[in-house]
């Protein structure tokens, strides 16, 4: 069957395949084949590293771990910022954004950073832009670890979990 | 009632993306670059191809509002990182660049078939060696009285080509080129010949090639 197979020409397309149709591929597999539900757990397993990037013309728009919250590129923020709340971080903070740190309370909170007012308080797990101290642009996207109204009154520990940041693997990613 | 919806409903168009602008050098927002690793190259691009923003960035202004809520030291302590930074990754490159260049510290000698009969010698990988190609190559065609250049074949490595088949010669004179200086003697000395000190004779490899033009 495969004595001409090339991958570039006869491969039509790649699509992740339905939970129901993998689990009844499972079951052909466990039938007809001399091999146990552990083993092929080892070579197969159902809870695999999930990494879903949604591209328009191999361009990356937005992402999703597992099922987690989806995140827009941050080139894609960079275009529309509006799409997600902001938080800023001060000034000293950004090296360490960028070497793929999460931010801690006290660079939000420090008279360099920004946080929103209480009546737009935002929660544990909200996906947020990344604004930075005297910046323009977002310098990347995180998601909150504690709510903003916490971040205020702890003020320790980690604060904004990163997500992307400029310059990371995503950043340098034009087109998949 | 039911009209509410066409009576004042505006056209719901799009909102426009923002224009980003990014280095040509880093590909980050030109405000990011002092944080990247080519912070001087970024600069001398951005004054090139857009000196409006170049004034904006780094204008006297612009770099003392910068300071925002850091102190002086810390800032200058950042400066001074980023440069470190820079020339380390600077470093970085050309090691790899180098490396890939040479893969083995070899000279390669090939003898490449062209005809039946007529040969063509390359030599590859005298640079490793701070060899100056263009003068070495004018040296072997003044040397053979032959057609000598300098290419740059598959994946960017140069190579000298010579008209012939003068492997072994080209051998002979590199080795002779470093022999370490006892005197002249012979045909003239070592006229030229220097240009191909430094190469580590033990480090030669020949190669015979048999190369079917528009075959395959």
């Amino acid at each position: 069957m495969f004595k001409k197979f090339a991958a570039s020409t006869d491969v039509s397309g790649q699509t992740p395949v339905k939970s129901s149709v993998q689990r009844s591929i499972r079951a052909t597999i466990l039938s007809s084949w001399s091999i146990d539900a552990e083993t092929l757990e080892e070579i197969w397993p159902k809870k695999e590293e999930h990494l879903a990037i949604y591209t328009l013309h191999g361009e990356p728009l937005f992402f999703q771990h597992f099922d987690g919250p989806i995140y827009p590129t941050l080139r894609l923020l960079h275009k529309y910022p509006f799409i997600l709340p902001h938080v800023g971080i001060d000034r000293g903070a950004i090296r360490f954004l960028l070497a793929g740190a999460n931010m801690m309370c006290p660079g939000l909170t420090s008279a360099g950073g920004r946080l929103p007012p209480a009546d737009h308080a935002l929660a544990k797990g909200t996906p947020v832009a990344i604004d930075a101290e005297g910046k323009e642009f977002p310098v990347g996207i995180g998601i909150i670890t504690i709510g903003t109204e916490d971040m205020k009154k702890i003020n320790k520990d980690t604060a904004v979990e990163s997500i992307t940041y400029l310059g990371d693997e995503l950043w340098g990613i034009r087109k998949l | 009632s039911t009209t509410q919806q066409d009576a004042a409903a505006p056209e719901k168009v799009a909102v426009p993306p923002v224009q980003m602008f990014y280095c040509g050098v880093c590909s980050w927002p030109p405000e990011y670059c002092e944080f990247g690793v080519s912070l001087s190259k970024c600069k001398e691009w951005l004054h090139d191809s857009r000196p409006d923003l170049y004034e904006k960035y780094y204008s006297e202004e612009a770099l003392t509002a910068k300071l925002g809520t850091i102190s002086l030291e810390a800032q200058s302590k950042l400066e001074k990182d980023s440069a470190k930074k820079e020339a380390k990754a600077e470093a970085k490159a050309e090691a790899a660049k180098k490396k890939k260049l040479v893969r083995a510290l070899l000279v390669i000698i090939k003898r490449i078939e062209r005809n039946k009969r007529k040969y063509v010698t390359s030599i590859r990988g005298l640079e490793i060696f701070d060899v100056d190609l263009k003068k070495a190559s004018k040296f072997f065609a003044q040397k053979f009285a032959t057609g000598a250049s300098v290419t740059k074949n598959a994946a960017g490595i140069d190579e000298i080509v010579i008209q012939g088949d003068v492997s072994q010669e080209v051998y002979d004179l590199i080795e002779e080129a470093n022999e370490g200086g006892e005197g002249g003697g012979g045909k003239g000395g070592k006229k030229g010949l220097d240009v191909l000190k430094g190469v580590v004779v033990d480090n030669i490899e020949m190669v015979e090639e048999k190369k079917k033009k528009g075959g395959d």
